[in-house]
């Protein structure tokens, strides 16, 4: 009879090669909190030094590249919200302006300020989600709190522009979805004033910290040359010395009216990171200040009837406008045939958009490039060989959203 | 071959010059240059673009089916050159069966989970690719969900 019974299997244990100790394999994730969302990583632990890791992704896979393809091109600007969402209308703008490449639309500079102005807050936004998470991760409570307050703000603004906290789907192809609302300069204003002590809070409690300096110094280096290899972008990438950011290198939007510093280090760890980030969002301030300051007049969308539908008085009494509207909401607006690959620089590096129309209503084919996806598979190459306990600190310095690698 | 307008760019004619043979065909679509290159050479090309004309990093690698026309598959490549900060994108068209095409990991190690991706959602095989495993859907998942024989809202259970 104890025949039938089988031996248990046997622990994933192995003999490590040389040491003569058995290492032993570890689950992290997916419910693991501080992986922010649902990534697994497969540890191999020779006592508390990582042997082997290997990410798995895809627990938060919706098949949004397929809803695209069912959808005409203005229903796909609420598909880019749900994709990074710590940074919506980064991707908004993005596929925004795709489609307006293919379009060949020209887009009125009041649209274009707005554009930049918000995806700032954007980047503020998805920013302190990061340096409150993260920071929580290496065990300071208070910075989370701190960094919530603000981004409640920036939040209140997004839904005083389009009624919506988070999927504001506020920008359209052609432009804006509404006129920038009554009394917006008084609350950005409000916000941004205040906004660079709020950052010389944050610093007080963490960059000459020596807890958190013991934790990120020297944590989780990555070579500039591996980054390039395996496509990582983003504040990682500019903390290992390359000056690269597509505002810059390749601006959109107006971005070459505005004046700010891409700030770079070299040292490439975790702290390196966080100082990145930091000066990051005091250049964002900046530029939001400029936009506040210069912020053109005008329309908020593009002469381009049809694609943009008419204001509302003008469908009442005028029989061109009444057709623009039916037209563009039973059926969508035609495409001319052809691709784009169209990037900008999202909080966490480049983000891509490849839009291919086949000249129909609905696109052929969007394929949209994540950098979280670029991100992670190199977490490999930092974390393998150093200590467990600092894998919480490096993926962490990664600011990956899971949504949006997995789509 | 590479129509004339196109062998005009500097990339594009340092690319002719070299690997000639290798290129189908060339375009420019709202100013972004697309080479279309014969599958087999995939490799060699993306070599001589990391080595010799600086695209060190691979952006993106992703597929689009064009179901029912043959050849069915396109793998499109998009690249980078930081220092001339300058992008291109690569081609190449397989068949609508047993679409297979070698994998460019051994140039970039990062084109490892976009080909994955690719391999999941189109089922285009990656040759010599180090770990071509599903990465999106379950390992016993059925079919490719982007390729337009795929239904959008999927099979009722």
């Amino acid at each position: 009879m104890s025949d039938s019974i089988t031996a248990p299997e046997a622990p994933p244990e192995t003999e490590s090669a040389g040491s003569g100790r058995r290492s032993i394999s570890l689950n992290m994730g997916p419910q693991h909190p501080s992986t922010h969302g649902v990534l697994r990583l497969q540890l191999e632990l020779d006592g508390e030094t990582i042997l082997k890791c290997r990410p798995d992704i895809g627990y938060l896979h919706t098949g949004i590249e397929k809803e695209f393809e069912a959808k005409t091109y203005q229903q796909g600007v609420t598909l880019t919200d749900r994709i990074d969402y710590l940074a919506p209308l980064s991707n908004n703008l993005c596929y925004c302006l795709a489609v307006e490449k293919l379009l060949g639309l020209e887009i009125p500079p009041l649209a274009q300020w707005t554009r930049v102005m918000l995806t700032e807050l954007t980047r503020l936004n998805s920013h302190l989600v990061w340096l409150g998470t993260h920071a929580i991760d290496i065990g300071a409570m208070s910075v989370f709190l701190y960094c919530f307050r603000e981004r409640e703000d920036i939040l209140r603004i997004f839904e005083m522009y389009s009624g919506q906290r988070m999927m504001t789907s506020y920008f359209r192809i052609g432009g804006l979805a509404l006129e920038p609302p009554r009394g917006w300069q008084h609350r950005v204003r409000t916000f941004i004033d205040a906004f660079a002590s709020k950052v010389d809070e944050y610093e007080n409690l963490l960059t000459n910290n020596r807890i958190w300096i013991g934790r990120t110094r020297g944590v989780g280096y990555v070579s500039l040359e591996n980054m390039l290899d395996w496509g990582i972008t983003g504040p990682m990438l500019r903390a290992a010395g390359l000056k690269w950011d597509s505002r810059k290198n390749e601006p959109y939007s107006s971005y070459d009216q505005f004046d700010f510093e891409i700030p770079t280090r070299t040292e490439s760890d975790v702290y390196a990171r966080y100082l990145v980030r930091i000066e990051e969002m005091r250049q964002s301030a900046r530029i939001i200040k400029q936009a506040l300051e210069g912020m053109p007049s005008g329309r908020w969308t593009a002469d381009a009837p049809h694609v943009v539908l008419p204001d509302r008085e003008k469908m009442k009494t005028q029989m061109e406008a009444l057709i623009y509207h039916f037209k563009i909401v039973t059926e969508g607006f035609r495409v001319p045939g052809g691709e784009v690959y169209q990037t900008i620089e999202s909080p966490r590096g480049e983000v891509g958009y490849y839009v291919v129309s086949d000249g129909t209503a609905l696109p052929y084919r969007v394929h949209v490039r994540g950098p979280s996806f670029g991100n992670l598979q190199a977490v490999p190459v930092m974390v393998e060989g150093t200590l467990v306990a600092d894998v919480i600190a490096s993926i962490g310095s990664m600011d990956f959203v899971l949504g949006d690698s997995d789509r | 071959m590479l129509p004339e307008d196109v062998k005009a760019h500097p990339t594009a004619g340092a690319l002719e010059a070299a690997c000639g043979d290798a290129l189908v065909s060339g375009k420019f679509d709202r100013g972004e240059l697309t080479i279309v290159v014969d599958p087999e050479k995939i490799v060699d090309v993306c070599r001589f673009l990391k080595d010799q004309l600086r695209f060190v990093r691979l952006s993106t690698v992703t597929g689009v089916d064009w179901y029912p026309a043959e050849p069915r598959f396109e793998v499109v490549y998009h690249l980078l050159s930081v220092d001339r900060n300058e992008r291109l994108r690569l081609k190449c068209k397989l068949p609508g069966s047993a679409p297979e095409i070698d994998s460019v990991t051994s140039v970039w190690p990062g084109a490892n989970w976009y080909e994955r991706e690719t391999f999941d959602l189109f089922g285009v095989r990656f040759r010599n690719h180090p770990d071509l495993r599903r990465i999106m859907l379950p390992e016993d998942w059925e079919g490719h969900p982007l390729r337009k024989d795929a239904s959008v809202t999927g099979s009722r259970v």
